[in-house]
């Protein structure tokens, strides 16, 4: 690989790339991502592979790309310069796919997408529902490049914004950014120009450029598909960064439940440092700046700013408090400035297609695009990216197809376990950080987790405190002690021994748990539980007052029948661990109340819908 | 495990306090767990008191004080596995195998474990058997994957 | 450089650097804390130190053990809502503490004599302890020896030592035990041995030239490295010098 000395050798370099790989090439794109691997991508990636050789095709080439976000319909194979995607491709399949699709042009309709909801089917990826509301900035580079070449990239585009940078300086960058008035994505909202500015202005003999890829939010996986699919989008990003703030040293921490993201980067920042875009003198400038990876230990406090930089210094991570600012006093007490992956993947877009164009799009206070994760109880799961502002009810029911099996929406969780959960009513909402902000949530990282009517909000709010309590870091009183009394408390409501004297107990704990404790992790601890109490009472009071759970979930205040249809087929009765289940052949079944453990497995087994949960 | 190959990871992430994370991953990648005698000899390697490595080794999730199974089966705890039935499919495991979350199986085969999200919400309810991804999951089919590791393993439990 | 504050008021002068809580307190304002201690860093984990800083026209609450004092803050170290947080957090210190005679008397004078909450029940006994930090920071930055740390995190949180085993950099000083506010260390000498009972520590006390029985061996080896000392420097003990 040779260094690429100036800025505008990057055009030349990538001219010739463009030579060897016209607009209409046709390429057979096979998502590797983690949802499509899990479901046999890289077998189905090896089938092709061994069935283009074997049927002797030429003319078509092979790319293995990061996550194109359809998870659910893994995994996916989309077929370009045409567009045509084909979903739950297996293995098998391979052969078939590449004589009749691939040599003999025929579409083969069992692969092709049919809407759950109109029945009816789409041969391109961007006219099905899912992603024609989309507006895919940043995932769209996903399906279209290998991520494990810089060549792909650049052939994108990629890099022209770090060279424009250079090539207008630090001050014009600088501005641009404030201009774009890029908002932090990774949960604060806060302006991204406006932190780096501090940074800059701080006058220090060093100063650090971070990127926060610790991802803790439990139900959100956007960082990790960009991270996977599109290393250099948040390279470059950080670069540019470091340009404007004047760094000459980075770190991308990363969760260490993300194994591929990390192979992926180090192999990114070597490709990088081979063409001259990290190191010494980048693109022959006078800008000199190399990242360095580090990897988490699995602690959700680490994403908070001081506590993930007391993790790069090699000490545990405990958040201190912040009276001076991360940007003035950060890492090694040296001004630091802290951005989400999403956030530096951003800037490369901001920089080459300017400020304005970036806010023609979203709201005038939310500028840009933003990922979702959209999971739960939802028909279309996977990462969608719309511009700032879309309401909840287009993401969850025209993106998200809507709710599965005709059951009734109840409740949207935004914002993770410092979020909260949203009713119904509120569906009508433009998604952006202040309105979320307003309504007792928050965009957070930008986890949407949909509930419908099965899912119990009392049992919602127990999980978030008990994934908190665990998570905390330990060190204040009002968050180790105050989380785990308020999980005590919820788990009473749960279990039918609360009384609304509880709940009361509940309000005022909650109170000072936000307000007396040291890190965010704390003060918005009690978000998910007051955002329940504020908009699901009645649910709290059903199970307070009547010992009962409406949504038919926690275990103490539930139980399991077998009702009519049972046609005595005997399943349930063999797979159940108590053997409680008693009953002939062709004879109607009955569950054993007193030995009745509440596993569920015969509802699961059963195959007649006999057994009730109620 | 080895002191030489402790010695070998040190060198390679820098003999410094700010590689203590580092250090740890890298003899938990090797090992599957962090031996003592690692932690005392990461200790005196690096100048740091023990007490400080200590905490660090059981401050963070990812590290464990005990050899674990051959078989690390991690249930995903995120909020989408959660409301899609995690719960469950944890205490299935543990009745199966006879040992609670956390735990591992007398003859070293098993390791149930729970994480806080691996970011697959798309395939909710997960389980991560040696880190495979088993997306979908029901408590039953958890149940017959499980019985195939045992018999695969010669029926010894 | 000399800082100008007001506190409830009242016009007070402080120097860069120095921590509220210590400007308040020298100043005659009371605010409870049982996690500081003026001869290591602060923390900032019982929150019981809370005031309310107005910089900027911004109010907030804050915890004053921890913050650098500024020029020109206004503070208030008591108001309904201070009271009431100190209450609820004296109310979940008191549940885990609860033999402890300066939190019980703390903790009434907040009007809390009972705790709504039940004892303790956290994941391991802790036995009194509150998790305060301050014998692992007293061990660590006075004595040097560092026998001390948390272990796990969130409410899985313990203060002990390395593998909860007799510490083997223990030089049974007993700083920590008298530094510790729940009194939950325990520390006595008897025939000739000097105990620290939580962590389980046990050293024989050296014997002066008089047969003086004043301090284990291994405290005594510490301090002459520490202050560079001749070795027979401890023959004869302080008092017979
Ligand atoms: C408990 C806690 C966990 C957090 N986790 C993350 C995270 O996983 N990823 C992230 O980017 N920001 C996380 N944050 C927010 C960061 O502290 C910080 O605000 C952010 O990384 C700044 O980048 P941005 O301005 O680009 O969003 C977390 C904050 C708290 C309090
Ligand atoms: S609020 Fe919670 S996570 Fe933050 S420092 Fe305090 S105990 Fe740790
Ligand atoms: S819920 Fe479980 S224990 Fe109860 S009857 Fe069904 S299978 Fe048996
Ligand atoms: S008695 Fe031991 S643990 Fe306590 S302060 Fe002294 S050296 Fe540290
Ligand atoms: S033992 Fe005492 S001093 Fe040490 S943390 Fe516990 S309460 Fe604080
Ligand atoms: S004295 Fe300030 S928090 Fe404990």
């Amino acid at each position: 690989m040779t260094r690429i000395g100036k800025a505008s050798e990057l055009a030349a370099y990538r001219a010739e790339l463009l030579k060897k790989r016209p607009a209409d090439a046709k390429v057979v794109a096979v998502c590797c991502g983690t949802g499509c691997n899990a479901y046999g991508a890289q077998k189905v990636y090896a089938a092709f592979a061994a069935e283009l050789a074997k049927q002797g095709v030429k003319d078509w080439a092979l790319r293995s790309t990061g996550c194109h976000g359809f998870c659910e319909r893994g995994t996916l194979v989309v077929m370009f310069p045409e567009g045509m995607l084909y979903q739950r491709v297996k293995p098998e399949d391979v052969a078939e796919i590449v004589e009749k699709t691939l040599k003999g042009g025929e579409t083969l309709e069992r692969f092709l997408y049919d809407d759950p909801v109109t029945g009816e089917k789409h041969r391109l990826e961007h006219e099905i529902p899912f992603y024609k509301h989309q507006e895919r900035l940043i995932l769209g580079q996903n399906g279209q490049l290998n991520p494990e070449s810089i060549d792909d990239y650049i052939a994108l585009g990629g890099y022209l914004g770090l060279a424009k940078a250079l090539e207008h300086g630090a001050d014009w960058t600088l501005e641009e950014v404030k201009k774009a008035n890029v908002r932090g994505r990774g949960g604060g909202g806060f302006p991204a120009g406006k932190k780096w500015e501090t940074c800059r202005n701080a006058k220090s003999d060093k100063h650090y450029v971070i990127c926060n890829a610790d991802e803790g939010d439990p139900g959100a996986f956007m960082d990790r598909s960009v991270l996977e699919g599109n290393p250099h989008s948040v390279i470059e990003g950080m670069i540019i960064g470091a340009l404007a703030i004047g760094s000459d040293e980075g770190f991308i921490y990363v969760r260490h439940e993300y194994p591929l993201a990390v192979k992926r980067l180090e192999q990114a920042l070597v490709e990088a440092r081979g063409l001259g875009l990290l190191g010494e003198k980048i693109l022959g400038s006078s800008l000199s700046f190399d990242i360095r990876i580090n990897r988490g230990g699995g602690a959700f406090v680490c994403g908070e700013s001081t506590a993930l930089m007391a993790s790069i210094e090699g000490r545990v991570g405990e958040p201190r408090a912040k009276h001076i600012n991360t940007a003035i006093q950060g890492l090694y007490n040296k001004p630091s400035n802290l951005n989400n992956v999403e956030t530096w993947a951003n800037i490369p877009l901001v920089i080459n297609r300017g400020a304005e164009w970036y806010t023609s799009i979203g709201t005038k206070g939310s500028t840009g695009t933003k990922i979702f994760s959209l999971v739960g109880k939802v028909n279309n799961t996977g990462l969608v990216e719309v511009p700032m502002g879309m309401t909840l009810r287009k993401i969850i029911f025209e993106i998200g197809g809507g709710i599965p099996a005709g059951r009734k929406f109840k409740a949207v969780q935004t914002g993770g376990p410092s979020g909260g959960c949203l009713p119904a009513e509120k569906l009508d909402l433009p998604v952006d950080f202040d309105t979320l902000w307003n309504e007792g949530s928050m965009m957070g990282s930008g986890g949407m987790i949909v509930m419908d009517d099965r899912t119990c909000m009392v049992d919602v709010a127990k999980y978030f405190l008990g994934f908190l309590k665990f998570e905390s870091c330990g060190k204040c009183t009002t968050c180790r002690e105050g989380i785990r009394r308020l999980h005590e408390l919820v788990t009473a409501v749960t279990e039918g021994r609360a009384t609304e004297e509880t709940l009361q107990l509940i309000e005022d704990l909650s109170e000072t748990v936000e307000a007396a404790s040291l890190c965010a992790l704390g003060t918005t601890a009690t978000n998910p539980v007051r955002s329940t109490l504020k908009f699901f009472r009645e649910e709290y009071l059903a199970h307070v007052k009547e010992r009962r759970c409406p949504a038919a979930v926690c275990k103490t205040l539930i139980r399991y029948d077998i009702n009519e249809k049972c046609t005595g087929c005997m399943v349930c009765a063999k797979r159940c661990p108590q053997k409680c289940i008693s009953g002939e052949r062709k004879k109607l079944h009955v569950i054993d109340q007193s030995k009745c453990i509440k596993c569920g497995i015969c509802l699961d087994v059963c195959k007649f819908d006999a057994v009730e949960v109620k | 495990m080895e002191l030489s190959r402790v010695d070998a990871i040190i060198e390679r992430n820098g003999s410094r306090g700010a590689s203590l994370l580092a250090i740890l991953q890298d003899v938990q990648d090797e090992a599957n767990y962090l031996p003592r005698e690692a932690l005392e000899h990461v200790s005196k390697r690096l100048e740091l008191p023990l007490a400080r490595v200590y905490a660090m080794a059981t401050f963070f999730q990812a590290f464990h004080l005990e050899p674990r199974g051959k078989y690390v089966c991690t249930v995903c705890m995120g909020t989408a596995c959660h409301v899609r039935g995690a719960a469950r499919l944890v205490e299935q495991l543990e009745r199966d195998l006879e040992v609670k979350s956390g735990g591992t199986t007398k003859d070293l085969q098993f390791t149930v474990e729970e994480v806080n999200c691996v970011g697959a919400c798309a395939l909710g309810p997960l389980v991560i058997i040696n880190g495979e991804y088993h997306g979908t999951m029901t408590a039953d089919r958890l149940t017959k994957t499980v019985e195939g590791l045992k018999k695969a393993e010669g029926g010894t439990r | 450089m000399t800082l100008n504050l007001t506190i409830n008021g009242v016009r007070v002068e402080a120097e860069e650097g120095e921590s509220l809580l210590d400007v308040a307190r020298r100043n005659g304002f009371e605010i409870p804390s049982l996690c500081h201690h003026e001869a290591v860093a602060a923390y900032g984990a019982c929150r019981l130190c809370l005031v309310e800083v107005t910089k900027g026209g911004r109010k907030k609450l804050t915890t004053s053990c921890n913050y650098e004092v500024l020029g020109g803050i206004e503070v208030v170290t008591e108001s309904a809502a201070i009271r009431r947080h100190r209450a609820m957090v004296l109310e979940l210190i008191l549940a885990e503490a609860p033999e402890s005679a300066t939190v019980k008397a703390l903790a009434a004078e907040y009007g809390v004599t009972r705790s709504r909450f039940a004892a303790s029940g956290a994941g391991e006994d802790r036995d009194g302890c509150i998790l305060c930090g301050l014998c692992a920071r007293v061990c660590a930055e006075v004595v040097g020896a560092n026998a001390l740390t948390f272990r796990k995190r969130g409410d899985n949180r313990q203060m002990g030592t390395p593998f909860v085993e007799e510490p083997q950099t223990c030089i049974a000083c007993g700083a920590c035990a008298w530094v510790c506010p729940t009194s939950c260390v325990g520390f006595d000498e008897q025939n000739g041995e000097r105990k620290v009972h939580r962590w389980k520590r046990s050293l024989p006390l050296a014997k002066t030239e008089k047969g003086h029985a004043f301090a284990p061996q291994f405290q005594l080896f510490h301090f002459r490295k520490l202050a560079k000392l001749e070795a027979d420097f401890y023959k004869k003990a302080p008092g017979e010098r």
